[in-house]
């Protein structure tokens, strides 16, 4: 089947784009060379005068390069290759003897908006879906079809970097407005108003219009002097955003400023290059692989091997709890998955606050223009409270998001099954009970499972979901199905003690307490682990989480685990005086309006310590990041994943573990089990047993067996 | 062409109601809109009856005071998204009726087999009322809105006059007399010897009777509890106007507010104005059946009836009810249970007069009359005056709270009695297995 099919109208040549048997159009080398060839046809033959190019797939244009293509390059050389090539092609078009129309509808990202970039004239559609931009940084890479110098000179450097540097994309309106398009319409008039603006073209009328600049702009954008302003400002604020740690959005930086202030050719000389030595790059390769770890947990269900599941849809959700958590799930499962919430807890004032938590979270979206008026006055009408159980009968799921006590959560349990149909699937929100215990004694056990959702809900991207060993498949299909819908990466662990992220966090946490025991200053602490690549500090987290919180995890966590979890003193010391974190404003930070205004150094006072001088960065890091190193093995040993995939993005998406690192499962098979072995005896050795290295590191160094045995 | 086939009329069945709290306007619900209120009720009768939203046929709301910018609550209501998008909604107004008439025109829909299942229901917010420009000014604006040069526009706008900015309000006043209700609350007072002292008196008997079914919960029931305040958490669960401290004392302090010297209409023995919404889920009784309801009652029969406004205003009831009776095809002494709707006591007290007066009988062409009130079954729970009268809410209220109570007293045939702007009377009987 070929990609491309032409139809000749009166004159204007439609061309669409229609990878056979793929969901969305990507290009690759084999698309791209019967593209060249599809336009050396059209520019012989005289009847043909314009071109439209239009995509046969209904919500995607060109929704970038083939990614496989380019993850299969080995040599830096090919990656330039490939580059270059792409310009080349991108080239032929801007100099295509014939006008050419992009026709945008969804999806226009990366290379397919590089193609629509070399295009004469741009269309999109205010369809949703239709979203143009450049999001290769976000792969560890940069646009490699001539992105880097064509937007700039199109939208000015300033919108241009805003774009490319944070690989963002915009919809139709936005990028209009910006000057990425040249007109927005609706869907059902794109190819008409497509064609009549081709006939226009070769009328010799409104090329591309004209962007107004303004006083703003032509200081910034339109002179050599106020762009070295805007070059030197986005390097402060990514060096700032990465921590050096990501070079494709500085070298992207670099490429923009070469192609507007020494001419295309430099600029397309350049793109080439850095796009050459990036793609071969290991954080571009661990970049990819989390990329391509998600799209394929997105087709997880999370059921056993050989197991059938049918999922269950979800139209009506109810939740039991009306506190901080059960109110961001409201509003993130309205928001998100569009479903009917019923919220109940045992008094109206506690459901309102609930209510007005979930509100809020649309709200912010109103104000942000996420959200239309009408459609915030839809999604809020989703939302509604009760003290009863009325409304609950026809609930598809219930999740309980009560405080965290067995007997709580197992009476709540009992009196849910009791109000709801036998199909419905029952969730517990906890972190630290064991699912089985609260199923034991449910009449229909196999409908209970485990939902851990991390907080705030809203903002945090994982999700846990969590079997026991009674759960059907079917309930575990449905609640992953729809933690997705509400917008989350969701993987399925088994019902172990903390589960897996706060399995291996907590001996990270621990190891946090006890290097401020000791005197460690927790801005060092800090400062190194954001430098490692975590987005907060350790003891940042703590604050966020909350010390009761940390203190109650850690102690269920010592009981489950033994010695290896001994929490450290501090989180004690904290609770007791009613420094809770930013909760209370009062942690190891100070908080003024929420906003953490300095380290709050009486700690050292209530531990009678002074804070050490001399201590080592290098040390803190080693000491941190190898427990959590050391447990993500055993967690894994114990088979609490399905795959080290898993683990790697649950900690990337649960902790904030640095991608560009890959995951802890992928950092030990990076530094090999052989030297991790060895650094955890020299950390035992000093620091004593909660080091002791996992058995199953120690057979994998004498094995030579690694997490991902493909690399 | 064959004659249609012939469909008998179906039992209408009363299977729930809901409201909001009744708030005085301007307190609870200054910043909520009517659709607000009337959405809420409506979504709240869904989830307290466990009923999938693919199962409504129609929604029917009243209003009375209608926004300029959402004219149609019922559509409003059946794009709730619990209702599939094709269920339709429509609005109408009976003035203060509205709620009522929104039940028998869903009522007659199900007996004519058009519909299974309907919502009706009626809002009011007088916290919302449209305030509009004086004529002069509008006028001036549409002038200005269709000249063709700056010079026109300018000279249009040249012509307002600083009294042409006054904002105007709706009043509640009748358009063909320009009589104010309460001044024909008045009139009817003076003219049927109706004396302050009976006019407290049932008050207070509403008043006190309020606050009992509050604090015993029977008036409670029927309310969902709205979520105010900036947190939400200030909720509330009742009507903000019964004064269960009131006494008949405090009443009789009060000022006449419609003539000062000689009236006898107060504050104190007048519906206040309020705001708030009702919702009454109506099925034909096998589909009630059909979907395991028990109902509370069913709908046996009503009448609308009209008088000359420029006379007295709000004897409508008077010849409502009779009509109503008749097409029940029962006897006033059969009724076990009577909602009377209180706009004014004055109002109430001439209705009941008339009813009991065989002058009356005369001139309603009935050989008796209509029957003498016995306040030990009606308005057991109080009326309007304390509870308030959001105006086309009331109607919905009245039905459930009677269908609630002729559960629980367990009686047959109950009564509604509603008077309504336009001299407009509106009767409903209600029976039960």
């Amino acid at each position: 089947m070929p990609t491309f099919t032409v139809a000749n109208e009166n004159g204007i040549a439609v061309v669409t784009i229609d990878r056979a048997g793929e969901p969305v159009n990507t290009l690759s080398s084999a698309v791209s060379a019967e593209f060249a060839a599809v336009l050396d046809r059209l520019r012989d033959d005289g009847t043909v005068q314009g071109l439209v190019l239009l995509s046969g797939k209904p919500d995607s244009f060109i929704a970038g390069a083939d990614i496989e293509e380019f993850t299969a390059l080995r040599a830096q050389a090919d990656a330039e290759a490939l580059s270059r090539a792409g310009q080349q092609m991108m080239e032929r078009i801007e100099r295509f003897p014939k006008p050419i129309v992009a026709a945008v509808n969804g999806a226009c990202l990366g290379g397919g908006f590089e193609l629509a970039l070399a295009c004469h004239y741009r269309i999109a559609t205010d369809h949703p879906k239709t979203q143009l931009g450049l999001p290769e940084v976000q792969l560890g890479i940069i646009p490699g079809a001539g992105g880097c110098v064509r937007l700039p000179r199109l939208v000015g450097a300033r919108a241009a970097l805003e774009m490319i540097l944070a690989g963002k994309s915009e919809r139709a309106g936005p990028a209009h407005r910006l000057g990425m398009v040249d007109e927005v319409v609706a869907p059902s008039i794109l190819r008409a108003v497509s064609l009549a603006a081709a006939r226009r073209l070769v009328n010799g009328g409104g090329a591309g219009r004209q962007r107004h600049a303004g006083l703003t702009g032509f200081l910034l954008d339109g002179n050599p002097l106020g762009r070295q302003l805007v070059y030197r400002a986005a390097r402060r604020t990514l060096l700032r955003r990465t921590g050096g740690n990501y070079p494709a959005p500085l070298a992207a930086l670099d490429v923009v400023r070469i192609g507007l202030e020494h001419g295309a050719a430099a600029g397309y000389l350049a793109e080439h290059r850095r796009f050459g030595e990036l793609a071969v790059s290991d954080v571009s390769r661990k970049l990819v692989q989390i990329f391509f770890a998600t799209t394929a947990l997105k087709k997880d269900d999370g059921v056993p091997d050989g197991a059938v599941a049918r999922p269950r849809p979800v139209a009506r959700l109810g939740i039991v709890g009306a506190g901080f958590m059960g109110g961001g799930i409201a509003g993130t499962a309205v928001l998100n998955a569009e479903v009917d919430v019923r919220l109940k807890d045992a008094d109206l004032p506690r459901v309102g606050r609930g209510l007005k938590a979930a509100t809020a979270i649309l709200d912010a979206r109103l104000t942000r223009r996420r959200l239309t008026r009408a459609q915030h006055q839809r999604l809020t009408a989703l939302l509604s409270g009760t003290t009863d159980f009325s409304g609950f009968s026809r609930t598809d799921l219930v999740i309980e998001a009560v405080f965290e006590d067995l007997a709580v959560k197992r009476a709540v349990l009992a009196a849910v099954e009791h109000e709801v149909r036998p199909e419905t699937i029952i969730a517990t929100n906890t972190s630290t009970i064991p699912i089985a215990q609260i199923a034991q004694g449910a009449a229909r056990p196999e409908r209970v499972l485990g939902m851990h959702f991390f907080s705030p809900v809203e903002k945090m991207p994982l999700l846990e979901v969590i079997p026991h060993a009674g759960t059907s498949a079917d309930a575990i299909a449905s609640a992953v199905r729809f933690g997705r819908r509400m917008g989350k990466t969701v993987i399925t662990v088994a019902d172990h003690p903390g589960f897996w992220v706060n399995r291996i966090l907590t001996p990270y946490m621990n190891e946090t307490g006890l290097l401020i025991e000791e005197g460690v200053p927790i801005a060092l602490i800090d400062r190194t682990m954001t430098a490692f690549g975590f987005p907060v500090g350790p003891v940042a987290l703590l604050d966020e989480v909350g010390l009761d919180v940390a203190q109650k995890a850690s102690t269920v966590m010592h009981a489950a685990f033994g010695e290896r979890f001994a929490p450290a003193g501090v989180v004690a010391v904290m609770v007791a005086a009613d420094r809770l974190g930013r909760k209370n404003g009062r942690g190891f930070y100070r908080y003024r309006d929420g906003h953490k205004a300095g380290i709050d150094e009486t700690i050292y006072g209530l531990l009678g310590r002074t804070p050490k001088e001399g201590a080592s960065a290098a040390m803190i890091e080693q000491r941190l990041v190898y427990a959590m190193l050391n447990e993500a093995a055993m967690a894994y040993a114990d088979g609490v994943l399905h795959s080290p995939r898993d683990g790697d993005i649950g900690a990337i998406f649960g902790i904030g573990f640095p991608p560009f690192r890959g995951g802890p499962l992928r950092m030990i098979d990076d530094r090999g089990a052989v030297r991790v072995v060895e650094t955890l005896n020299l950390l035992q050795m000093e620091f004593g047993a909660r080091f002791a290295p996992a058995p199953a590191l120690i057979e994998m160094a004498s094995t030579g067996h690694v997490y991902y045995p493909a690399g | 062409m064959a004659p249609p086939p012939h469909r008998p009329a179906r039992r209408v069945a009363i299977v729930a109601g809901v409201r909001t709290p009744f708030a005085k306007s301007g307190t609870l619900f200054r910043d909520v809109s009517a659709v607000a209120l009337a959405r809420h009720a409506a979504k709240e009768l869904l989830y307290r009856t466990e009923l999938s939203g693919a199962e409504v046929d129609e929604i029917v709301f009243g209003q009375v005071v209608v926004s300029v910018l959402t004219p149609n609550v019922g559509r409003e209501v059946s794009l709730l998204p619990q209702l599939p998008p094709s269920v339709p909604g429509y609005s109408l107004n009976r003035a203060c009726a509205s709620g009522a008439q929104a039940i028998t025109n869903a009522a007659d829909q199900i007996a004519q087999g058009h519909a299974d299942v309907i919502i009706a229901g009626g809002v009011e917010s007088l916290s919302d009322i449209p305030v509009l420009h004086s004529r002069r000014f509008a006028q001036i604006l549409v002038d200005a809105g269709k000249a063709k040069s700056a010079g026109a526009r300018l000279s249009a706008f040249g012509r307002v006059r600083p009294r042409d900015l006054i904002p105007v309000t709706p009043a509640i006043s009748e358009p063909s007399t320009g009589e104010s209700m309460g001044q024909s609350a008045e009139k009817m007072a003076k003219e049927n010897g109706i004396g302050r002292f009976e006019q407290d008196r049932l008050a207070l008997m509403s008043h006190q009777r309020a606050a009992a079914g509050t604090a015993d919960g029977r008036l409670t029931a029927e309310i969902v509890p709205w979520f105010g305040g900036r947190g939400m958490d200030e909720v509330a669960t009742s009507d903000n106007g019964i004064r269960a401290d009131t006494s008949l004392e405090a009443l009789q302090k009060l000022r006449p507010v419609f003539d000062r010297t000689y009236g006898s209409v107060t504050a104190g023995n007048a519906s206040p104005l309020t705001d708030g919404a009702a919702a009454v889920l109506l099925m034909a009784e096998e589909k009630a059946a059909a979907l395991g309801y028990e109902p509370l009652a069913y709908l046996r029969s009503y009448a609308v009836a009209a008088v000359d406004p420029g006379w007295q205003l709000l004897m409508g009831p008077v010849f409502a009810v009779p009509k109503a009776l008749e097409r029940a095809g029962i006897a006033w002494r059969e009724l076990g249970l009577i909602e009377i709707h209180e706009a004014f006591a004055a109002q109430v007290l001439s209705n009941v007069q008339a009813w009991g007066s065989q002058a009356w009988a005369d001139r309603l062409g009935l050989r008796a009359p209509v029957g003498e009130v016995n306040w030990d079954i009606t308005n057991v729970m109080g009326g309007s005056i304390a509870i308030g009268h959001p105006f086309a809410a009331t109607g919905a209220r009245l039905v459930t709270t009677l269908a609630n109570e002729m559960r629980r007293r367990d009686e047959q045939f109950g009564l509604i009695s509603i008077c309504a702007q336009g001299g407009m009377g509106f009767a409903l009987v209600l029976e039960r297995d």
